[in-house]
């Protein structure tokens, strides 16, 4: 006898839930002071309307039972959130390279800025690390993270509704913070630029993420948890703590889109470097090594090198890491010993993080053949690689005497795009290729040449940008600290703009090179899916372990 | 057992795993952080800081809303060369009543932390219109639009109230007075000048971009700019009590 | 660990006995270099500690044995720049002006001085050469506001011109279309007259006595009768084909309408007096100076 159909607690309250999130919305939008809240707050309504109507359509088209933990003994994974966020990171990847692009050209072509306040560099800039990182890095986590907690502990994705929510809800987020800063809201602290109203739907939808991701481990058939969910797990919690201890603000207005945040001068520094380098330690470096851990011994078909490194290296890594912010504010009115701090705990970092690298790399040893057949594996290991490199320059450049000639330079930049570029980039592509074809059921992508290609071009890209970035900066510092032999500064600050032209010339062809990688990749996978063969049943690796 | 086999604890239950993360990462940003908000010697003794007025509070809403700290710094290092360029290092009380701080992270352009007072008005409107009209090598982007846009004055007062919750020590009588001391500013022949002067000491009131009539945010940002560094006076501050 | 644990064929080492999704780990020992480099690094962060002001604690931090801290060793890198540069400076801050440009080893000194401070203090205004911008006069050439001689130079650059300096210039031209003094059409003759004293073509419908009349019972008072400036009050020379705003009819009804009012920062208080007056020896020696 089937049950007869009824409304899950979880249907319904999410449907009213969204149905008064959308009158408040029109409130808001109604009585908004400032022309970006309107827009937002109409938005919003929009979303959740559009949200009711996706949540009861889904209703009236499912059976009546909800989909089964399990079909014949294997689970049953749920993939359509996954399949989303995979394409939503390609989708935002192009675009955040393409406005990386574009503020690396009004760095050399400053009339690119257009004198309109929409198209000018500062409010382009966050546009460009907010999508590189949030949007495109998010989306790889959040792929990646469901993908394989749920492949590691062979049980579904806990919730029904809830990891779409945490899906749709995400890219929502970047909507709206993204159309925020053209519009010039912003509260300015990097990497937590958002306004309060969108720092607060961040906030729900990353404690749901939470508790999809928790529930599903708590749920696991497996008896151990795998060393990327310890990864994934650091990276969700600890950013959950970053971005409510950086972000408390009161808003001038209900109606309005600004706020003034709590705290002030050098207390919101330290808040904000603690946060800041820690998106780095657990957005881009702990979520990312979980992606590692899963997608390079999968790929290369081997053990991971070292159970122990993983122990060891994940406790010191997320200990050491919270410690280093204050490397962001060496000899700024930040006191003197809270920068000791800073600098003595990134060069204590700097062996938990090759930690990861020797994990990731050694775990080829007997398949380093592999790399050259196969472009993806290559990518994954190189980035990796870049892994090792930023994270040795990332302590190199703690170190007060050396901080005091890369501050403020474009030696930073360098360092984060080696990082970015590189590692995150890298690593993200190589498990996007991964992942598409097993998410479509695919035999495998539609051209490895492409892949090579991709490779190529890319990495090409990335050593233009870095050492040009490398050169231009130590150039820069060099140049505000020289003095000439009667002891007086020997360039105007002016002179050092005039002299970082080339570099920001080849800067952006480094730039372009890397999107067009990119652009290459998307076609790459949207042919996989389209063309590629159906794979027909799971080969033997995928099957879960019995 | 072996100091291996006792980590099973966290690889078996993933609530005691969860716990761990949070004792692990919670420890170095209470360390690093608490003592800033009790520690004496973390924001020195000098005199002269005070709240911005309406104006300079508006201006730099303006310069925080296009994302000038994305290529200025307002921090002086105690460095030689810093020192000699831009002027004496940044204290910590001269950001004390900034919510949020703009001491940056990267210098496209100049520090900008003792700017104020070294151009005149004229100079920052003809830049902030048009950077290469006056340094061709600017990479600077132009904000001609500041000019054309009147301030929004009517919601100063909760501006400040505001600012006031989190900590600015703005008077009952600067947030009354809110709008019109932003007007006054902006118009030295304004009649509010006089007492606009006695709530904010050593603010200047000037028609920073050479408009009359309402103030335009080019005033507003101006104004703010034309602050930056000026109030402590550095012959009066005690360098050996604030070494720390 | 579990007894089943089978041994990797390529690596011989044994494996943990776990799999996720066909994942195995291997039980590798830490690598030796691996654990000896860690700890070096943390012997060295304490040894640090001990050195250096690290720790916070109830109502103070930890000093470090040296005392050490960022201010003072600024201060301490500022007084051995003073050494470097050596009792020369301040010979030249106590030398008399015109002494500086004869001694060749004080003029040197002054125009390294003044070149350094010019690039960010002044080309902004001036541009990185001195030949200035519409409305920033030229340094280069020998046409001055206020003044080409080394005493008169300084003089400026100490307190400036309408920089609201007690000691500054202070003297502008009068807002004649914006105070009524003259009408539209009169403002028109005038600009013409002006263009017509350097020899600039003057409009159609311009009136050679008129613009003369107006000139002279308006302006010479402060240009000259023939428009030759005066220097006590700024006045531009009219005759020189050097304009600080510019020569086209446009500009100059607009210059006589609103007056210009060009203000110039005062310098004394944010340099030494050596530095001052070497900027003023840098500026008199770019090509112009009296
Ligand atoms: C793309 C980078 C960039 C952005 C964004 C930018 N600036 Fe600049 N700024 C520069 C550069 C380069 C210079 C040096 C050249 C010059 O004077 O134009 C400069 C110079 C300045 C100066 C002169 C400083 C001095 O001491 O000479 C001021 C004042 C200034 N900028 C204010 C602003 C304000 C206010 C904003 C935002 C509304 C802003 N800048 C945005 C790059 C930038
Ligand atoms: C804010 C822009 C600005 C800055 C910065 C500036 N000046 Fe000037 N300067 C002016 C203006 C405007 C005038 C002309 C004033 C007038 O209309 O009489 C002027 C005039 C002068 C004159 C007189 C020229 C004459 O023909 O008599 C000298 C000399 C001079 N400046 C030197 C300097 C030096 C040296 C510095 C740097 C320490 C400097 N200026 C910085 C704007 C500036
Ligand atoms: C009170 C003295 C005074 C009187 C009267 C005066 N001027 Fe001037 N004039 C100045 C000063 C000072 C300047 C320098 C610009 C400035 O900063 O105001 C100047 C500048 C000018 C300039 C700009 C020159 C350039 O290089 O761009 C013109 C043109 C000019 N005056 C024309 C006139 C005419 C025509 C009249 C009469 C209708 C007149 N002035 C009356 C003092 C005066
Ligand atoms: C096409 C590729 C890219 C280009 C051309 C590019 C270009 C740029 C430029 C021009 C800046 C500003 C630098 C400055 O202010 O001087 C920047 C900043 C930044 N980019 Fe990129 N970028 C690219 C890709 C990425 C990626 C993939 C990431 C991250 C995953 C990333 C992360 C960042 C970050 C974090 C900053 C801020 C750095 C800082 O404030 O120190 N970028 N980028
Ligand atoms: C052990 C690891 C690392 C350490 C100790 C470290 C250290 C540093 C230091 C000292 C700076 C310069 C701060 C300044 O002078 O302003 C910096 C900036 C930065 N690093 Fe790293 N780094 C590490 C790894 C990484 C990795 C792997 C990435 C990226 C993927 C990364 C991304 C960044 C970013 C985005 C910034 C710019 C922050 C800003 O100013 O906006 N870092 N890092
Ligand atoms: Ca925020
Ligand atoms: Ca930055
Ligand atoms: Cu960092």
């Amino acid at each position: 006898m089937p049950k007869a159909k009824t409304m899950t607690t979880g249907e319904a309250g999410l449907t009213l839930v969204f149905a008064v999130t959308a009158f408040l919305c029109m409130i808001g939008a109604a009585k908004a002071l400032d022309a970006p809240f309107a827009f937002h707050a109409s938005l919003s309504a929009a979303a959740s309307l559009a949200a009711v109507f996706a949540i009861l359509n889904r209703y009236y088209d499912r059976p009546a039972a909800l989909p089964p933990q399990e079909i014949n003994g294997r689970p049953n994974y749920s993939m359509g959130p996954i399949k989303f966020a995979a394409v939503a990171s390609v989708f935002w990847g192009i675009a955040g390279f393409l406005v990386g692009l574009i503020i690396a050209a009004q760095l050399a072509w400053p009339a690119l800025n257009f004198d309109l306040p929409w198209t000018s560099f500062g409010r382009l800039r966050p546009l460009h690390t907010s999508a590189v990182i949030f949007a495109f890095g998010g989306n790889v986590l959040i792929a990646t993270s469901f993908y394989v907690v749920q492949k590691s502990c062979r049980a579904r994705l806990a919730g029904d509704l809830a990891p779409w929510f945490v899906v749709l809800g995400y890219n929502f987020f970047i909507l709206i913070a993204g159309t925020g800063y053209l519009f010039g809201v912003t509260q300015s602290k990097e990497y937590a630029e958002p306004e309060w109203y969108a720092d607060h739907w961040l906030t729900i939808v990353w404690v749901v993420y939470l508790l999809v991701f928790l529930m599903t481990l708590v749920k696991r058939k497996e008896p151990h948890i795998f060393v990327a969910n310890w990864f994934y797990l650091a990276f969700i919690v600890t950013i959950a703590v970053l971005h409510l201890g950086n972000n408390p603000a009161l808003p001038v207005s209900v109606f309005g889109s600004k706020s003034y945040i709590a705290w002030g001068g050098v207390q919101d520094a330290m808040f904000q470097w603690w946060y800041g380098h820690n998106a780095v330690g657990f957005f881009l470096t702990a979520g990312f090594l979980a992606i590692m851990y899963y997608f390079i011994p999968k790929r290369a078909e081997r053990p991971i090198y070292s159970y122990r490194l993983s122990i060891i290296h994940f406790w010191a890594l997320i200990f050491l890491y919270i410690w280093a912010g204050p490397h962001h504010l060496h000899y700024t009115a930040l006191p003197d010993w809270a920068q000791t701090l800073g600098m003595t705990f990134s060069i204590m970092l700097w062996m938990p993080s090759w930690g990861g690298m020797i994990n990731g790399l050694m775990t080829l040893s007997g398949a380093w053949d592999k790399l050259r057949t196969d472009p993806v594996l290559r990518m994954l290991v190189v980035s990796v690689a870049f892994y090792g490199m930023s994270t040795f320059e990332g302590p190199l450049m703690s170190i007060k005497v050396v901080n005091s000639l890369s501050h403020y330079t474009d030696w930073t930049i360098g360092h984060v795009h080696a990082g970015a570029l590189g590692w995150v980039g890298f690593v993200s592509f190589g498990a996007l290729y991964c992942l598409v074809p097993w998410l479509w059921e695919r035999k495998g992508l539609y051209s490895l040449k492409l892949v090579n290609w991709h490779f190529w071009i890319a990495t090409v890209g990335i050593v233009l940008y870095i050492s040009a970035m490398w050169v231009s900066g130590i150039l820069q510092g060099l140049m505000w600290r020289a003095y000439t032999s009667l002891g007086f500064l020997e360039y105007s600050f002016i002179e050092t703009v005039e002299a970082m032209h080339p570099f920001y010339i080849i800067r952006a062809a480094g730039g372009a090179l890397f999107l067009i990688g990119s652009l290459i990749m998307a076609y790459n996978l949207w042919m996989t899916v389209r063309v590629g063969e159906k794979q027909v049943q799971s080969p033997v690796a995928l099957q879960p372990a019995e | 057992m072996s100091f291996w086999t006792r980590h099973q604890i966290f690889e078996k239950n993933s609530i005691v795993l969860i716990a761990g993360i949070l004792v692990v990462v919670a420890i170095g940003g209470l360390v690093e952080i608490t003592p800033l908000f009790y520690l004496k010697s973390t924001i020195e003794k000098v005199d002269g800081i005070r709240p911005y007025t309406p104006l300079e509070l508006t201006g730099r809403n303006v310069y925080v809303r296009e994302g000038c700290y994305l290529c200025h710094s307002q921090m002086i290092r105690p460095l030689r060369d810093e020192v000699e360029r831009y002027g004496h290092f940044s204290l910590a009380a001269e950001s004390m009543y900034d919510h949020p701080f703009q001491w940056g992270s990267k210098r496209t352009g100049p520090d900008l932390a003792r700017v104020g007072a070294k151009y005149s008005d004229e100079w920052h409107v003809t830049h902030l219109v048009n950077p290469r009209a006056i340094v061709p090598q600017s990479v600077m982007p132009g904000y001609p639009f500041l000019a054309e846009t009147e301030v929004d004055v009517a919601g100063m007062a909760d501006h400040l109230r505001t600012n006031r919750l989190v900590g600015v020590p703005y008077s009952d009588d600067q947030i009354a007075n809110a709008v019109a001391d932003l007007k006054a500013q902006a118009d030295p022949d304004n009649p509010g000048v006089e007492a606009f002067t006695k709530r904010y000491p050593k603010a200047v009131a000037r028609n920073f971009d050479g408009k009359a009539g309402i103030p335009t945010e080019m005033d507003a940002l101006v104004a703010y700019l034309q602050m930056l560094g000026t109030l402590v006076d550095f012959k009066l501050y005690n360098e050996k009590a604030n070494l720390r | 660990m579990a007894e089943h644990n089978d041994i990797d064929q390529v690596t011989g080492t044994s494996t943990t006995g776990h799999q996720w999704d066909g994942i195995k780990e291997l039980n590798t020992p830490l690598p030796r270099w691996w654990v000896i480099t860690f700890y070096i690094t943390i012997v060295w962060s304490f040894g640090y500690w001990i050195v250096y002001p690290a720790w916070p604690l109830v109502t103070s931090h930890t000093t470090g044995i040296f005392g050490y801290s960022s201010r003072a060793d600024v201060a301490v890198e500022l007084a051995n720049l003073e050494k470097i540069r050596g009792d020369k400076m301040v010979k030249l801050g106590a030398a008399p002006l015109a002494e500086i440009e004869k001694d060749p080893a004080l003029l040197a000194l002054a125009r390294a001085r003044g070149k350094t401070v010019f690039g960010d203090n002044c080309a902004p205004c001036h541009g990185s050469g001195g030949a200035g911008a519409k409305g920033y006069p030229n340094l280069n050439d020998d046409e001055w506001l206020w003044g080409g001689s080394l005493d008169q130079i300084l003089h400026t650059i100490q307190f400036g011109v309408r920089s609201g300096h007690a000691k500054g210039h202070e003297s502008a031209m009068l807002a004649f279309g914006k105070e009524g003094v003259l009408k539209k059409d009169q403002i028109v003759t005038a600009a013409n007259y002006v263009r017509s004293l350097s020899g600039l073509a003057t409009a159609k419908e311009y009136n050679a006595a008129e613009g003369g009349k107006i000139f002279a019972e308006n302006c010479a008072a402060c240009h000259g009768d023939a428009g030759k400036g005066n220097q006590e009050l700024g006045a531009p020379d009219l005759t020189d084909k050097i304009w600080l705003y510019g020569s086209d009819e446009a500009t100059l009804v607009e210059t006589i309408t609103n007056g210009r009012a060009g203000v110039m920062p005062a310098w004394v208080d944010r340099f030494d007096p050596s530095t001052v007056k070497a900027l003023a020896v840098y500026v008199h020696s770019l090509g112009g100076g009296k």
